[in-house]
Order: structure tokens, then sequence, then C-alpha cells
């Protein structure tokens, strides 16, 4: 059945399947029963599956995140819900001491199977905390797997790979690409979809490579159509997961444009584009034309709502940049 | 819903608690707390014995590992000298299919568990990070960040309540280890309301030594810590820590009453940490010699020896016999500590993630060359 469905209904087809195909599957989290979650990504889920596998929890994320470590050991999938990325920091302590090491700590006798869902960044106009972009704090914890998806497709093929995979992986959701819309093929076979640690040429093209992620797909993609108009035909990569970066599919690209751009909106100062622009100069030095560049959020906290647009990458930071990288 | 009053009279604390045996040995019959629950046990002469086994064993295990630290065999350990009877009471009253979650000091409970005590040792000589199979042994690996496994035994607890294993004797339970000084961490305290919501089949049972390394016990709480209990919805017991046959019979009958679908307890075993708080610490900076005077006086075992003594379920040749089993098993113990290989440098690598990372791979590969590099430098 192929459907045209928003990113957060895609991502709340996906849960459904996952909790079908597997009974093991639960869901908890703030709000995620009876209101279906802050943004219904969980709607209706706990009316067909009951209050065992979808748990509205009592309001505390290291709770969350913890208690979902012992049902993990106990054999459960548990799919965690941060409410918003401002605060999974509650919850730190247990992602990164606890979720992250369980397996090395156990020498690998420990699985921990678990998701732990975050709508992240910005672009919503909301209050301190509802923007963050948290990426590069988990990206850079061994024993994490992190994801990120940016259209409807992916989310609903993304979450389920997530959940039957035996990695802890943080599943990061653009929530400001929430109301998009996609066409999703719902009865496609999860083995038939794309790979979840895989990045994806999304644009192809031939004068520099863009690197996007999440929310800033959208950006980098409308950006390429703009930069057509002025005769450059630019590459756009979707990483869809930062930990571990596909590297093979950016290096191969970069090397054949030469130049690489990448945009994110966490802040730039050792962010992922700081890491993607070293290991892209390693492998591919003699094929720059200029150096790695990046368009990133500010190293600021981020902005109240009414800044926001000024702190927010946005088509014409991105077409800037692309100019600077053909200027050098 | 405390109930903590049981025992009352000098060097008891406030509120009194939940004993026994007397450190002189005298045997208190039973003790029924305000909330109508009687506590005792009924062992046989050979369960006795097999408890000041127990006792004496995990001591002088304990006293191989400190003089193993000693001798630069260790990079350090975590000594449980006195807290003996609060975890071979507890451990001994977990049934076979209950499941521990362990601080990093719990060697007596994992001893009474049927574990190898060899298994800590790859975390404390520095082999390994102190791993195994928790569903192979129901017991955790040690968790060395304070307070954080009470969530973990939390979760598995809700996870037995959605298997529909509580509500019958041979129902499942958890046991959740932690000390006074974890009281104030805010996952404990989460991990209390997670449990009174969800009604989870789990027993909190914090050995209050009295001490968070060098902070005493006034630094964490104004109110005796099973007090808090009640804030949280469920029952809260003090025993005293250093009689084994009270914390048996406290853990025991929490235990059960979780696995039948009682909700959790929350048990506050009195006890004294009589040694440092791990072999790097310096007790002598923050507490007065005369105060641990005083708890040798309490001594765990020394209670029970008079006991089995008094009421002739044991003799000399018994005491002696079971001090030369110990010590074999501890000397057996150093051997295979001393024999652990040291693992092999590529290792690091493994385990990062259960379906690997080919950035850890490539890592892994890189590592390889490098090492081989130096093949027959010398080095």
């Amino acid at each position: 059945m192929t459907e045209t469905i928003t990113l957060g209904k895609a991502v709340n087809h996906g849960l459904r399947r996952a909790l079908e195909n597997d009974p093991k599957v639960v869901i908890m989290g703030e709000d995620v029963g009876k209101l279906g979650g802050v943004f219904r990504i969980t709607d209706g889920l706990q009316k067909d599956f009951g209050e065992d596998r979808v748990i509205d929890t009592p309001l505390a994320e290291a709770g969350i995140v913890g208690t979902a470590v012992g049902l993990a050991i106990r054999g459960y999938r548990p799919v965690c819900e941060i409410q918003f990325d401002g605060f999974v920091f509650p919850a730190y302590n247990q992602i990164v001491a606890q979720v992250a090491k369980m397996h090395y700590r156990s020498n690998g006798a420990v699985r921990l199977p678990l998701v732990i869902r975050i709508p992240y960044g910005g672009g919503i106009g909301a209050v301190e905390h509802h923007s963050e972009s948290p990426e590069a704090y988990f990206a850079h914890t061994p024993g994490l797997k992190v994801v990120t998806c940016a259209d409807p497709v992916d989310a609903y093929s993304m979450i389920q790979q997530s959940i039957t995979s035996d990695d802890p992986i943080i599943f990061l959701e653009p929530k400001r690409r929430y109301w998009e819309k996609g066409t999703v093929d719902l009865d496609a076979p999860l083995a038939d979809a794309f790979p979840l640690h895989a990045a994806r040429v999304t644009r192809p093209g031939t004068d520099a490579t863009i690197l996007a992620y999440g929310p800033m797909v959208r950006v980098a993609l409308d950006a390429a159509t703009a930069a057509a108009e002025d005769g450059r035909d630019l590459e756009v990569i979707d990483l869809r997961t930062l930990s571990p970066v596909d590297y093979p599919v950016i290096v191969e690209s970069v090397r054949r444009t030469g130049r690489a751009v990448v945009v994110h909106e966490a802040p730039g100062n050792l962010g992922m584009g700081a890491e993607l622009a070293a290991r892209i100069t390693e492998q591919c030095f003699y094929h720059l034309e200029a150096p790695v560049l990046r368009v990133t959020g500010y190293d600021v906290p981020y902005p109240a709502a009414r800044l926001e647009e000024e702190y927010l990458p946005d088509l014409d930071r991105v077409l800037d940049a692309v100019d600077r990288a053909f200027g050098w | 819903m405390a109930k903590g009053e049981g025992t009352t009279g000098t060097d008891i604390p406030a509120g009194g608690f939940v004993q026994l045996l007397t450190p002189d040995g005298d045997r208190i019959d039973s003790v029924t707390t305000a909330d109508g629950t009687t506590y005792t046990v009924d062992f046989t002469d050979e369960e006795y014995r097999d408890l000041y086994r127990d006792l004496v064993t995990v001591r002088r295990l304990d006293a191989e590992a400190t003089s193993l630290q000693r001798q630069g065999e260790l990079g350090i350990w975590a000594s449980l000298l006195g807290q003996e009877a609060a975890q071979v009471g507890s451990g001994r009253a977990m049934r076979p299919q209950d499941m521990g979650f362990p601080t990093y000091r719990e060697h007596g409970v994992l001893y009474t568990r049927g574990i190898d005590p060899i298994m800590p040792f790859g975390l404390f000589r520095g082999v390994d990070q102190g791993g195994w199979d928790p569903n192979e042994f129901k017991f955790n690996s040690y968790t060395i960040v304070i307070g954080s496994q009470t969530l973990h035994a939390t979760g598995y607890a809700m996870g037995i309540t959605m298997d529909g294993r509580t509500g019958s004797a041979d129902g499942e339970a958890v046991i959740a280890y932690f000390g006074d000084g974890a009281t104030s961490q805010g996952e404990v305290n989460e991990a209390f309301v997670w449990s009174g919501v969800f009604n989870a089949p789990i027993v909190f049972f914090c050995q209050n030594n009295q001490y968070a390394i060098s902070e005493p016990l006034e630094r964490q709480t104004r109110v005796p810590l099973y007090l808090r209990a009640g804030g949280y919805g469920f029952p809260g017991v003090r025993v005293d820590g250093n009689d084994v046959l009270a914390s048996y019979a406290v853990t025991r009958t929490a235990l059960d009453n979780a696995r039948n679908g009682q909700g959790p307890t929350l048990i506050e075993a009195y006890t004294y940490r009589m040694g440092a708080h791990t072999s790097s610490d310096d007790p002598t900076r923050y507490r007065i010699a005369s105060e641990v005077e005083s708890w040798k006086a309490k001594d765990p075992i020394s209670r029970l020896r008079a006991f089995l003594t008094r009421q002739q379920v044991a003799g000399e040749d018994f005491f002696t016999e079971t001090d030369e089993a110990a010590t074999a098993l501890a000397l057996g113990l150093r051997e295979r500590v001393l024999a652990m290989p040291d693992p092999e440098p590529v290792r690091l690598f493994d385990n990062a993630y259960p379906n690997g990372s080919p950035e850890v791979d490539e890592q892994r590969r890189e590592f390889l060359a490098y090492q081989a590099s130096f093949e027959g430098s010398g080095h």
C-alpha cells in the first residue's frame, strides 16, 4: 500500500509495524500513550497495543533510558522517546555511561537493542531547549550509533531498521520536517530498504558536494536547485548515519567534485562538520580545489525564536559557501 | 508504612532495627514491627553452619584481594570488610530465579549466588571491564557510577511484570544494591518513583555503611534512610546489617512480597565499612579510631560464632576447618588471579558494538599494521 504521508506519520507507521512484528518491542516516554506524544508520533499506538507496550512514563528522562536498559537486559527492545532535544541531558549519564558501554563492559555478553528517539533541530519558533542539535555528543561516544532521517521514506524504514538492530541507536528526527510529505510504500519489505548505516547521494552533481543530514537535507537540495540556475551542478549527500559515518560514499563524491561544503544546524565548533572536514582532507587531499567549508549554527546557545532564522543555515548561506569554494 | 521499629537500646540507631542476633550472640526469636510483620528464621544446624562458612569465606577472600592490591596485583580493591552479614544474608535470601544488580562491592552476594569469586577480578586487575553475562548468572555486572544500576534493576523488574512472572510463590523478583551515598542520586530517587508507580517486583537493598568515601551519613540525609520509602509509597524497613539472620529474614520477606505482586520494599541494612572505601582511600583522615572500635564489637562473624558455640551447633573443630577451607580457597584464588593473562592488545577493539562498526574495524587494521611495524625491531 503506497501512501502519501508526512514524515511524522511515517515514523508512526514504522513504530506500528515494529510493534506488530515483535512482541518484545515496547515504546516508552512522556505522553506517548493517550496523547500520542507531543508531536503525535505515537498516535493511536497505545490504543491498539495496550498500556504495557506503549508506556506513559514518569517525567524523568534518566528513568526512561535507565529502565529501558533493564528491560533490554530482560530481553525487550525498548524504543524510548525523549520529548525534545534539550530534555535529553538528564538521561545523558545513562546514555553515555551505561547504554554506550555495557556491551563492551560485558565482553560482548550484553546487547542493548534499544532506540532513543529524539526530535531535534530548530525552525519551529519554540522556546529554549526545544530547538537544539545534540548529535555531536552522541556521535562522539563510542558504543552508540546515531542516525537521522530526512524524508518520510527513510523515516519509515530507518526507524524499523533501528529497532531490529542490536546496536543501541540514537534516532534523531528532524522535527521541523515532521509535516513534510512523501510517498511511502508501507508494504515494502524491510530487507529491501536502503541500508541503515549508509549515506545516500540524494542529488547527483559534478561541481561540488554538499553534505547534509536531517533537517538540512531539504535546505541543501533547495540550494542545489538554485545553484543549477547559475550553472553549477551540486551533488547533495544525505549522510543518514552520523555514527558511523559512511565515508566511502563521501570520499568517492568529493574526489570527483573537488569541493565539499558541510551543512548542519548544530554549532560548528567540534561539530560533525569539523570531523568531516578532517576526514575529507585526509582522504581527498590531492583532489580538493578548496578547503572543506562548513555552514553551521553559530557558537552560541540556540537563540530566541525571533532570531532563529539568522542562526539557522539557509539556502543563501549554503550558496555563499559554495561561492567561496569556487572562488578559492 | 515504615517498619524499622524493632529492637531498641544502646548502640542501636534511633528508631531501632530488626535484629535476630545480638552482638553478643544472643538469639532473638522473632521481631514484629509496627506494621505487624514478623521476622524470624528457622534454620537447621547445617544451615547455620553454612551461613557461618559463607561469612568467613567472603571475609577471607576479601582479605586476600586486599593483599593482592597491596602487592600491586590489583589496580584497586573495594573491600566488603564489615558488611559480610548484610551481603550473605541478603544474597542467601534470593531464590534461584531472582536477579541481582550489584554496585562494585557485592563480592559477598556474588559468592552466595554460586558465582566463581574470580569473576570480578578481571575488573580490579584491569584485564577487562569486569563483564559477564547477567542472565547466565542472574547477577548483573558491577556498576561503578553510583546508583545507575537501580534504574536497570527497576526496568528489569518491570519486565518481570510484563512477562507475567509475578503473583505467585515461584514468581521472580529483583534486588538492587546500593549504598547510603547513592540515596542522594537523582537516578536512585527515579528508581524509587518508577518502582512505586509500576509496582515493580524489586527490593532496594541499601547497605548504609555510614560513609560515602569520606562523607558521613549526615551529608546524605536528615531522616533515617528507610523512612524515605514512605514518600514513594512502599514500605521501608531497617535491619541490623551486621546480623546475618535478620538480614536474611528481612530480605526473604521483601523478595517474597515482591514476587507475589506486592511491589517494592526499601531495606536499609545498618552496617559499617570497617575498611577504606577502596584501597586508594585513607579513612584515618575523616573518622576516629574509637568509632571503628565500637563497630568491631558488633562484628557479624564473632556474634554468629558465639551463638553457634553456645548452642553447640559448632565447635572448635568446625571453626578451624572453616578457616582452613577459606584460606585454601583464598590461596587458590590468588594463584588464579596471578595467572590471569594480560589481554591481547588488539582485543581493545572487541565488543564496541554488537554489529561492529566499519570505523572500529579500520582502526583495528591500522593498529595491527602499526604493531606489526615493530616486529623484529626489538620493541
